[in-house]
């Protein structure tokens, strides 16, 4: 009787394809992005950090240093635009300070190293009082792993690739604190102190694989500055409230696409495509009430997180941007409801394909994990969804603080997916017109 | 739109679905102000006929005007009131936003469009309800809401698809007082339903539809008289067995006898109801029979359905 109980329920499963679906398919989905997310598509290697680096002492310990950064695994060196790799020397001009910050400020790095002047010189201290010269990283904070990566990196550097720097400073701290060495000792050190700068000579550095990276933290002074979030109240809030908004748009937008299908299964569309509202009146209609709710949900969400979370949604700077990026997702969303619910032939149905859509588009477009944590083909692949491009308008606004103008690709992407969601919802839906 | 064009003109009307013929060359009239009775057996074509109509279903050939004009025309929507046979309403909805839908989908607005639901509300006796949600209402209720759904724009041609199906018959009186009000304000009404006597009470002039065809139409009398014929079904029970030299005196008049033991019946067709039974009677009475019980009976509309599909309406 029990088995009967079981088995009865398993040949429903077996005829309810939705269930099936969100039984099976969807955590498979689920857990195949987060692999790939975290695991780099199953290769257990961790991504590397893109680091502009200006080197502004030109010393032969500077580009020993920056010879030593770019043999580094774990680091994606750029010294000018589009020079990302030891291998790739590209013409133009190398970065400066203020095109590095630049970079950063853009989002094109998550960090950027100026070695100043000097640095070559006097680049280690072991004790406190010191005279030494600090490294300035420049970090942009919505990445908050990548200035510890590349903090603990230029420390390991510099014991790795100036070992001659490493041996003089210690032997003037001997000479300081041992009451002097005779000139005898002093010229055997320096012969010695040659001899290994000739061996650690850029080209002789090894490549050293990241998960090696470690050594003394502190060696080497460095002022680490977040040019993007210093001013923010709470930068991470943003990020949150745009992301679960807009995944949580997706999900009313296709909840409520599905009174389509309720009136179609009721015999209501029937009846309203008898009176005088064609089926294109009738998705515009319902286009124009979702995207409503989609804007009041994203106000919303902004609003509640400006009055409890400090978002600073009421300033000149964010809220004109602000209006037209929710405008511009809203109508996404909602189209993409309407498409799915022309699509699909019942309410569970829908929901089964919704919820699986709206997950994956979520994981993928950042909704869940931040695109800019993940690798960089996760990155770019993120970008089918409506999520990353939604997203990505609404970092510019508050977190990069963009002029208006820098929202072009993604107004021009989510209102085009509207256009052509919409165009393809009304194709879909001539075989509810006519018999 | 034609001043003296029909309600509703359909001219051999075809349609098929999946090589099945739904509609096989239908041809039918509705003068203005009459009530058509569309009768048939499931299957039959009905709701393909009243979606063509509806401009729901576009026919694979014929014609088909309503008021001179094609049924996917604007005007032609504005005209027409389409009560599908499902309770096609918003059940979340009041009865008074319901109205104001559907109003507002016929194109009504401002002023007529609240005259038109304080007049659709008095109408179906639902204004101390209005703004009770749809799905509170009785199924009654929803009937007479889902009639005014579909009049409120005041339609010239409407379609009523079996509106008083699964409802009480005091519902069901109320019903048809109000396209009893229809039809006095001159409304042209198609009407399909399962109802033999709500169509002969209803209805102007019935059609009957099988496999596609109309296979008859006109009144009811023109029905039975074209059908089963004029006569008039006589059965009388008899108190006692009859005596065998009145049973073949009876018989020479046309009767026909079946024993049940205790008494007798007797059954006879006649055209002249007053002259016949009085002479069966007589000799009853000349035989010292008494008489049980007798029923005379006038041919139904089920007979003749009967007769013209071999079906019973409701297979």
């Amino acid at each position: 009787m029990i088995l009967a109980v079981a088995w009865n329920r398993l040949m429903n499963l077996r005829r309810d394809r939705a269930a099936f679906v969100l039984a099976f398919v969807l955590p498979v989905a689920f857990f195949s992005i987060f692999a790939g997310i975290f695991a780099g598509s199953g290769r257990a290697t961790t991504r590397r950090v893109n680091l502009v680096v200006v080197d502004e002492d030109q010393s032969a310990g500077s580009r020993r240093f920056v010879a030593g950064l770019r043999a580094e695994a774990g680091l994606a060196v750029s010294l000018k635009p589009g020079d990302k790799d030891a291998e790739e020397h590209p013409a133009g001009p190398a970065y400066t300070a203020a095109t590095a910050e630049q970079a950063v400020r853009k989002g094109d790095v998550p960090v950027a190293l100026v070695i100043p002047k000097g640095f070559g010189a006097r680049p280690l201290s072991f004790g406190p009082g010191n005279e030494r010269v600090a490294l300035r990283l420049l970090s942009d904070s919505s990445d908050p792993i990548a200035p510890q990566v590349v903090f603990g990196l230029i420390q390991k550097v510099a014991m790795t690739s100036m070992p001659a720097s490493l041996a003089r400073t210690g032997m003037e701290e001997v000479d300081r604190w041992s009451g002097g060495l005779t000139p005898e000792q002093k010229a055997n050190m320096e012969k010695v102190l040659g001899a290994i700068d000739r061996e650690s000579a850029p080209g002789s550095v090894t490549r050293t694989p990241a998960a090696a990276s470690g050594g003394q933290a502190g060696i080497v002074a460095v002022d680490v500055r977040d040019i993007v979030g210093e001013k923010k109240r709470n930068p991470t809030v943003t990020f949150y409230a745009a992301g679960l908004g807009v995944m949580f748009l997706l999900f009313s937008a296709t909840g409520a696409g599905g009174a389509l299908i309720e009136e179609a299964e009721s015999g209501t569309l029937d009846r309203i495509l008898a009176t005088r509202v064609s089926m294109t009146r009738l998705l515009l209609g319902k286009l124009l009430y979702l995207a409503g709710v989609g804007i009041v949900q994203l106000f919303l969400m902004f609003g509640w997180g400006a009055l409890l979370f400090g978002i600073e949604l009421f300033t000149p700077q964010h809220f004109p941007g602000f209006l037209i990026m929710t405008v511009a997702t809203a109508i996404a969303a909602s189209t993409f409801g309407l498409l799915l619910a022309s699509v699909c032939r019942s309410r569970m149905q829908l929901v089964a394909v919704a919820n699986l859509s709206i997950l994956v588009m979520s994981a993928l477009g950042g909704s869940l994990y931040p695109r800019f944590l993940m690798p960089e083909g996760m990155q770019k692949f993120g970008l089918i969804t409506i999520n990353a491009w939604a997203l990505d308008g609404f970092q510019k606004i508050f977190w990069r603080d963009e002029p208006l103008w820098h929202l072009w690709p993604q107004v021009l992407v989510l209102t085009g997916l509207g256009a052509l969601f919409f165009l393809i919802a009304r194709r879909v839906a001539r075989r509810w017109e006519l018999a | 739109m034609s001043a003296t064009a029909l309600p509703l003109a359909i001219r051999d009307l075809s349609k098929s679905f999946d090589g099945r013929k739904a509609l096989d060359g239908v041809t039918l009239d509705l003068s203005p102000g009459e009530t058509l009775g569309l009768l048939g057996p499931n299957g039959a074509g009905k709701t393909t006929l009243v979606r063509s109509v509806a401009g729901r279903v576009v026919p694979d050939g014929g014609s088909l005007s309503i008021l001179g004009l094609s049924p996917e025309d604007d005007s032609a929507r504005a005209v027409r009131g389409w009560v599908p046979q499902e309770i096609a309403l918003y059940p979340l909805l009041s009865a008074r936003e319901n109205l104001w839908t559907f109003g507002r989908y016929q194109g009504l607005a401002g002023g007529a469009l609240d005259a038109g639901i304080r007049k659709s509300l008095d109408w179906i006796g639902l204004s101390d309800r209005a703004e009770d949600k749809t799905d509170r209402l009785s199924g009654g209720m929803k009937r007479r809401l889902n009639i005014a759904a579909g009049t409120i724009h005041e339609p010239r041609v409407l379609l009523l698809d079996e509106p008083t199906v699964g409802v009480d018959p005091q519902s069901r009186e109320r019903i048809y007082a109000m396209i009893g009000e229809l039809k006095a304000g001159g409304v042209s009404i198609l009407y399909t339903t399962h109802y033999m006597e709500e169509a002969e009470r209803l209805c102007d002039r019935i059609a009957i539809i099988d496999n596609g065809r109309i296979i008859a139409s006109g009144t009811t009398e023109e029905l039975i008289r074209k059908s089963v014929g004029a006569k008039q079904a006589l059965t009388i029970d008899t108190t006692a067995p009859i005596p065998s030299e009145i049973r073949e005196r009876l018989s020479r008049a046309g009767a026909t006898l079946l024993g049940d033991g205790e008494g007798d019946r007797l059954q006879a067709s006649v055209e002249d109801p007053a002259t016949q039974i009085r002479q069966l009677l007589e000799l009853l009475h000349a035989g010292h029979v008494g008489v049980r019980d007798l029923t005379l009976k006038s041919p139904t509309l089920e007979q003749v359905f009967l007769q013209l599909t071999g079906r019973e309406l409701r297979e």
